[in-house]
């Protein structure tokens, strides 16, 4: 007999991916200005580290919230006390005004659907223990953070496939791209509950066009199944065009309070917007009071520390600090993603154009052997062991088109993104067995392959009607 | 086409049973010393409320552990950041050190096979998660905490299979009940995959006794299957004997490092010796190595908040805190259970005699109509709305026997514990008239005897004898 369950022995934990293996490496030999100035630098980890000093200028103004106390008396003891699974309420209701200002105000979120958990894995989770059974399926559009793999599939059973975007139309979701999947999950014997997407999309770093979101809430209303939005990365979109919730979309098209609303759910966290990920704040809204009321209960097996909990109430519901922080905020990403573009473009790569995130989507599909993962991997071990830049391949994202990575910019000091961007131009430029080996006839189609797409992509990006394929 | 899950429209989460509806009355109508002096007293909640000062004044004299500073510095960064699923290792170090010192400095836990959780309701579940099948099952002795039915069942889909203990023994583990379990286990077509024992007991109040611990490890042993046990409330031990975990009966039997050894993992949190079950401490401690690398990666569906992890390794980390807190602990607890037993005592009624946790197993089957779980409901609700106190049903923890009630005391003031006890005393004299004047004489002497036989049976038989085998 087995001693341990199938969960514990197999690998649907996902993690040996490469997209962790990379992490692994850099734990070996990790990058320090001073002390290891020849380590691997860490541009795989999606963390939010400019504006630590707005946070810790609040707090030091601010020293009831971390010290238990509310207008100079203790409250200790209240909040020691505090594990009811509602949460605190007086930080439901910062949250919800926070995620609402994060959206212009133009949408409002009732705290008393808001179920608190600690962190977005743990709400996505818990989503799909509430809205799937073993061996459902959840749809995603790839390429998709490779965490999902763990968080949707491993204790819950449920299967997710892929929908299938590509760059000839900047990785869109098409009407073709969803009924496909949905019918390769039928082929598969899946029931499909529901599609999930990342609205800014990790790995893309772009938030998802009101005409996508439209066709979506038509996909979902036709097949009577679930949407879910991770909106984690709302807070990180740094261009004026901003940041559409699928929320904002159902206002537009007038179905508020219909049977649709309650199977649109989003997901939040304060991991990525304010850089808190060992805090572990993660958030499910949901219309549906019978979601609310299971994953409220599921909370209970991941509640957030009463702790941080009034921290964080106390931090949210000053919105001074939260008007100013989201400004602050927007304008440091952007100018640490412009270097990182500029940066990239100097030494001849291009990335998708991105307005949110923490990171690019790099195209170095040029750089490959040839056009397919197994070189993909070949330049990653490159990068990785003699660059010395630990960046996500594309594969791990599951990306159907070999030759993209995710390259982080947020999480290092701009000195330490220079030192990346000379070690890849060094890389680029000097003698590269890649392109000596390639035919000039194959090095000039790629090359032309690549000028068109990103020609068409960069004309064609914002409002237009993505390609249907 | 079904929207929710099965697990949403079933009632698997268990939140419709008697535990979790007297909780709701007592929100509805909350006592308070000035402004509701009527209102329901909380004896359902097993919180440790005694010794809150003691952290308090840690935290007055170390403003830096809760500032997120170190040595005057903001460390702010580091742990905002800080999300490794292998916890803070200062915070596993004190939490390891911590959990020696309540077991006497015993045995040792190695801060490498502590696995931290959201809480032990989160460290319990997944350790289900790892240890079964969806359709396997774990023995559980009864009473046990109501709370496992969510907690093990819910969404894991393992099953429970009681292990039926009368107060004929104090309510203790036998041989026969074990092997019992395992063939009801084996009738109802599923597949025991281990044991799992609140150790002290919740809601018995009691340590398990090293015999039981013995016949546990060799259960266990001979079946080939896991044995948990839930160390939650090992700091609230209060009698003269001490604590006995399992883990010093594997070293005592000279099992360590063996195949059996591998099989035997503990829970522990600091919700209860603490007082902190709002911060959400749970710990898994296991000695199988695949266990502890895959309960690690689950927990990355709970992990504790590292403002929280970093505020507690300071705590933990003081070693003249946690000496003082211990022994403080045990103190004030003995004397709050003492406090309740005497008062139920000159109300007629008795306890199961303990020796740890927030609460007392109070018998009152002397006071039931019939001896049905009806009756006992009946009680209770007359407890809940008149006598208004909310106290917690046996029925509600699997209990075999009708009249048992668990009865929290640690959770409140001392005046209220006072004015609880004094509102029990009236309603039992009431009670105790009427019954007088409906039952014959004939009947009443024999039910007072039998009453009197059984707790002597249990007074002077308690600790060290040998449990009748029923």
């Amino acid at each position: 007999m087995g001693i341990l369950s199938r969960k514990a022995t197999c690998n649907t934990h996902g993690q040996d991916s490469s997209y962790f293996l990379g992490w692994e490496e850099y734990e070996k030999n990790p990058y320090d200005e001073v002390k290891n100035p020849d380590g691997i630098i860490q541009m795989g980890l999606a963390e939010n580290q400019l504006s630590f000093d707005l946070i810790e200028s609040w707090l030091a103004k601010n020293p009831e919230a971390a010290n238990f106390e509310r207008e100079g008396q203790s409250i200790f003891r209240e909040l020691a006390l505090f594990q009811d699974y509602h949460g605190l309420p007086s930080f439901k209701n910062a949250m919800a005004d926070f995620m609402s200002e994060n959206r212009g105000n133009r949408v409002s979120f009732d705290p008393k659907k808001l179920v608190l958990t600690a962190g977005a894995t743990s709400a996505n989770e818990t989503l799909m223990f509430c809205l799937a059974d073993p061996g459902d399926a959840f749809l995603l559009p790839t390429p998709y953070y490779p965490g999902f793999d763990r968080d949707l599939k491993w204790r819950t059973g449920v299967e997710i496939v892929p929908i299938q975007c590509t760059s000839a139309n900047g990785f869109r979701i098409t009407k073709s791209a969803l009924e496909e999947a949905y019918k390769q999950a039928q082929k598969l014997n899946l029931k499909v509950k529901g599609v999930l997407i990342t609205n800014p999309s990790n790995p893309l770093g772009t938030t998802t066009t009101r005409t996508e979101l439209n066709r979506l809430l038509d996909f979902v209303s036709r097949k009577n199944i679930h949407l879910i939005s991770d909106e984690i990365y709302s807070g990180t979109v740094f261009t004026s065009t901003g940041f559409i919730s699928v929320l904002e979309v159902l206002k537009e098209k007038k179905l508020e309070n219909t049977d649709v609303s309650k199977r649109v759910h989003i997901v939040y966290s304060l991991s990525k917007d304010l850089g808190l990920p060992g805090f572990r704040v993660g958030v499910i809204y949901s219309n549906d009071d019978i979601v609310v009321a299971a994953a409220t209960k599921m909370s209970s097996f991941g509640l957030i520390s009463s702790q941080t909990q009034y921290l964080l109430s106390a931090l949210l519901s000053d919105k001074n600090f939260t008007k100013n922080y989201l400004k602050e905020n927007q304008i440091r990403l952007k100018n640490r993603h412009d270097k990182l573009v500029s940066g990239l473009e100097a030494v001849g790569i291009e990335c998708l154009k991105s307005n949110a995130g923490l990171f690019c989507w790099v195209d170095m599909r040029h750089l490959l052997r040839s056009n397919t993962f197994e070189a993909e991997i070949e330049l990653w071990k490159k990068i990785v062991y003699e660059v010395k830049l630990n960046i996500s391949p594309g594969s791990s994202c599951h990306c159907n088109e070999p030759g993209w990575f995710r390259v982080c910019f947020a999480n290092m000091s701009e000195e330490t993104l220079k030192v990346a961007l000379i070690r890849l131009k060094m890389f680029v430029d000097g003698p590269s067995s890649t392109t000596r080996s390639q035919s000039e006839h194959q090095r000039l189609k790629t090359l032309t392959k690549m000028k068109v797409s990103n020609w068409v992509l960069r004309l064609s990006f914002q409002d237009r009607e993505p390609e249907e394929r | 086409m079904k929207q929710l899950s099965t697990k949403v429209t079933s009632n698997g989460h268990g939140q419709d049973s008697s535990y979790f509806l007297g909780w709701e009355e007592y929100e509805k109508n909350p006592y308070d010393e000035i402004k509701n002096p009527n209102g329901m007293i909380q004896m359902g909640l097993a919180e440790n409320q005694l010794c809150f000062d003691l952290i308090e004044s840690w935290l007055a004299k170390n403003p830096d552990a809760a500032s997120l500073k170190r040595k005057g510095q903001s460390i702010f960064k580091e742990l905002a950041l800080f999300q490794d699923y292998h916890g803070m290792p200062e915070f596993k170090k004190a939490m390891a050190e911590f959990m020696e010192e309540i077991r006497g400095n015993r045995v040792t836990f190695d801060p490498k096979k502590i696995v931290l959780a959201a809480g032990s309701t989160s460290a319990n579940e997944t350790l289900m998660f790892c240890l079964a099948e969806p359709g396997d099952a774990f023995l559980l002795p009864t009473p046990y905490y109501p709370g496992f039915d969510r907690d093990l069942k819910w969404r894991t889909g393992a099953e429970i299979v009681p292990i039926h203990c009368s107060s004929s023994n104090g309510f203790q583990i036998t041989e026969s009940a074990l092997q019992q379990a395992y063939q009801q286990a084996h009738k109802l077509g599923l597949k025991v995959k281990g044991v799992l024992v609140t150790n002290p007991s919740n809601p018995l109040g009691t340590a398990l006794t090293r015999r039981e611990l013995n016949l546990l490890v060799d259960f266990i042993t001979s079946k080939n299957i896991h044995l948990i046990s839930d160390e939650i409330y090992s700091g609230t031990m209060f009698g003269f004997e001490q604590f006995i975990s399992v883990m010093d009966v594997l070293k005592d039997k000279k099992l360590e490092n063996t195949e059996v050894s591998k099989r035997v993992h503990v829970v522990y949190s600091l919700s209860k010796d603490l007082g902190l079950p709002g911060f959400r401490v749970g710990a898994i401690y296991s000695n199988d190595d695949m266990i502890v690398s895959a309960a690690t990666k689950m927990s990355s569906f709970g992990l504790v908040s590292s403002q929280t992890q970093y505020l507690l390794s300071a705590l933990l980390s003081d070693k003249k805190f946690t000496s003082q807190y211990l022994e403080e602990n045990q103190k004030r607890l003995k004397s709050r259970q003492k406090r309740l037993v005497s008062g139920l005592e000159s109300a007629g009624i008795t306890c199961l005699r303990s020796n740890a946790g927030l609460f007392c197993w109070v018998d009152m089957r002397h006071l039931l109509d019939t001896n049905t779980f009806e009756a006992e409901l009946d009680l209770w609700k007359k407890i809940v709305y008149n006598v208004k106190l909310n106290i917690s049903p046996g029925s509600s923890c699997h209990c075999t026997e009708p009249g048992w009630f668990r009865v929290c005391f640690a959770n409140m003031s001392e005046d209220t514990l006072d004015l609880a006890l004094k509102r029990l005393k009236t309603f039992v004299e009431s009670t105790d008239c009427g019954r007088m004047i409906s039952r014959s004489s004939h009947e009443r002497l024999k039910s007072l005897r039998k009453k009197t036989v059984s707790n002597w049976v249990f007074r002077v038989s308690w600790s060290d004898r040998v449990p009748d085998e029923r």
